[in-house]
């Protein structure tokens, strides 16, 4: 697949002197959807918004579609749309007229059939001649992905578009998500909800400190970071694993009536079989047998704070 | 050229305009009347001929003058001190528009209302007082160029103000004076010579003076240096709005 966004060693240092973006190369590839997590103040915004054309680059190149932001700048913005991340709307102006304007605003032709299907697949279409001040706050969450989407682009950064919006909304964006993913839109996204990232992201980019960790595949990333724990269930509670077991990773668990076993999701062999002969051979009578996989809320906690340390 | 990114600014604009075209038009047509109440009919029924013309129908150039460069530097300065306010610069500064564009779209409309507003002002002199336009071009290109550029400088203001105390300081402490200062409702030949001299200075003064050889043909300054006066300082404004769009100064971070 081609690269479609490719950021390439850029800084960038705020006015104040602080450094929020610290040499930073990130590639995006067409027609996937990119999560980028990291905690408050670690340069999601600042990463989005220089690429965005809102915040000039101290240093670096990024390219849209091939085209340098700074140099052939035109070009590149037709191809973006934004969803920033606070809620800035002209709070007297009619709903369907904020959305005509920022089509407009990207010097896309009028559309009217357009923006109605936009407002149809936001749920907005019945509140298309309010004024802004008239609606809720995740109402106005979706005027702004409206207003973003109205000039048809092919790369569409959301910049924690479900936060404060119900659970019903969240899963109807991420199915517009998919949608547009299905069209061909590239889709970058941050967000603090990790299992958002979980359930709709291709590849998951990690940011703290104005660095990237990594950017990897998402199936890759829980693979190779994963831990899978076997828990077992005994029939009799008992005080320690014993001895005979102690070549296995094993923890009590339940006031001595479970044992954990952690094992390497990605390795070769689970060790499974040999546990479970074991037991049999000291002579524990098993209840019950579940397995289960480290999130990946487990894994960014960990490789946060991995950096951290 | 992005022009559908120019109408859609424009649009936007207007329509903030006629979503209270009551105060935007009742208030100047009010506060004008007003004036001709007290200065054309009160006061000016004392005041001899100016230079052949009743004090009427004599201060209905500065009248106009004074609510034009109002309206410019407060629609312009107010349509990009606004989105600035509330956040929607954004949306501004990651459209694919030249900052000359931004300009068109934001000054155009400010001076396409100023514009309105002034033809609405002398049409309601000719309730009051007795008036006809000698040179109606000229009178239109100077109403132009002054609300152009006037609306530059209020483009300038709302880029630069912090705050609304700010966006409505210079206006207040400069402008104003300036236009009163500046022969809107008297000619300067009624002044001593050391402050018709100081008067000179005062660019005001071109404005109004050509502007009102426009009307009646008489001016206080060679019409030459008026246009000359306008063209320089919409010259001036147009230098500092391409240095602010270079730098993003209080634009980008
Ligand atoms: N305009 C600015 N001037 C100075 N510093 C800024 C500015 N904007 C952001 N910063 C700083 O840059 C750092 C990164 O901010 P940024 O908004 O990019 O973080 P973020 O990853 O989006 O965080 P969050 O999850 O809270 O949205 C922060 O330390 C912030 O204080
Ligand atoms: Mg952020």
């Amino acid at each position: 697949m081609s690269d479609i966004v490719t950021v390439e060693n850029l800084s960038k240092t705020y006015d104040g002197g602080f450094q929020a973006l610290k040499n930073t190369s990130l590639s995006i590839r067409q027609g996937e959807i990119l999560a980028l997590l990291g905690p408050n103040g670690a340069g999601k915004t600042t990463l989005i918004s220089t690429i965005c054309g809102i915040t000039a680059p101290t240093a670096g190149h990024i390219q849209v579609g091939g085209h340098d932001v700074v140099t052939d700048w035109r070009a590149a913005r037709k191809l973006i749309g934004l969803v920033p991340q606070e809620i800035n709307l002209e709070p007297f102006e009619l709903l369907i007229n904020t959305v005509r304007f920022s089509r407009g605003l990207f010097g896309q032709p009028p559309n009217a059939a357009f923006i109605e299907k936009i407002l149809e697949d936001l749920s907005l279409a019945d509140k298309k001649n309010a004024r802004i001040a008239e609606l809720s706050g995740g109402m106005k969450r979706r005027v702004l992905i409206a207003k973003a989407l109205a000039h048809e682009p092919r790369v569409l950064f959301l910049d924690e578009p479900t936060a404060g919006v119900d659970v019903e909304l969240r899963r109807d964006m991420w199915q517009l998500v998919e949608r547009l993913r299905a069209d061909g839109v590239t889709i970058i996204l941050t967000t603090h909800y990790i299992e958002e990232a979980e359930a709709i992201a291709d590849r998951i980019g990690v940011i703290r400190k104005g660095e990237i960790l990594l950017v990897e595949e998402k199936t890759k990333l829980m693979q190779r970071m994963g831990k899978k724990t076997l828990k077992i269930e005994l029939r009799a509670p008992i005080d320690a694993p014993p001895d005979a077991l102690s070549e296995f990773d094993l923890s009590l668990a339940d006031g001595g009536q479970a044992l954990i076993y952690s094992y390497d999701a990605a390795g070769e062999r689970t060790g499974i079989t040999r546990l479970l002969a074991s037991l049999q051979s000291c002579g524990l009578a098993m209840a019950d047998l579940q397995t289960s996989q480290s999130s990946l809320e487990d894994i960014f906690v960990d490789l946060v704070q991995e950096s951290a340390a | 050229m992005n022009w559908y990114g120019v109408a859609a600014i424009w649009r936007f604009e207007m329509a903030r305009f006629f979503r209270s075209i009551i105060q935007s038009i009742v208030s100047p047509v009010l506060s004008t009347s007003l004036y001709f109440v007290v200065f054309g009919a009160a006061i000016g029924s004392r005041i001899p001929e100016i230079e052949g013309v009743s004090y009427g129908a004599f201060i209905v150039p500065g009248l106009i003058m004074l609510t034009v460069l109002q309206q410019s530097i407060q629609n312009a300065g107010f349509g990009i001190y606004f989105p600035k306010f509330i956040g929607t610069i954004f949306e501004i500064l990651s459209a694919p528009l030249s900052s000359f564009e931004i300009v068109l779209g934001y000054v155009g409309a400010a001076a396409v209302k100023s514009l309105l507003i002034g033809m609405i002002i002398l049409a309601t002199s000719f309730f009051f007082v007795d008036i006809t336009v000698k040179h109606p071009l000229w009178m239109m290109a100077f109403l132009l160029l002054t609300a152009v550029s006037f609306a530059l400088l209020g483009f300038i203001l709302g880029i630069w103000a912090r705050n609304f105390e700010q966006l409505n300081l210079v206006p207040l402490l400069v402008v104003t004076p300036l236009v009163f200062l500046g022969g809107s409702f008297y000619s300067i030949t009624m002044l001593p010579p050391f402050w018709q001299t100081l008067s000179k200075f005062n660019p005001v003064l071109y404005l109004v003076s050509g502007f009102r050889w426009s009307f009646f043909g008489t001016a206080d300054v060679p019409v030459a240096a008026s246009l000359a006066a306008v063209l320089i300082f919409a010259g001036i404004c147009l230098a500092i709005v391409t240095w602010i769009f270079r730098s993003g100064y209080r634009l980008k971070s």
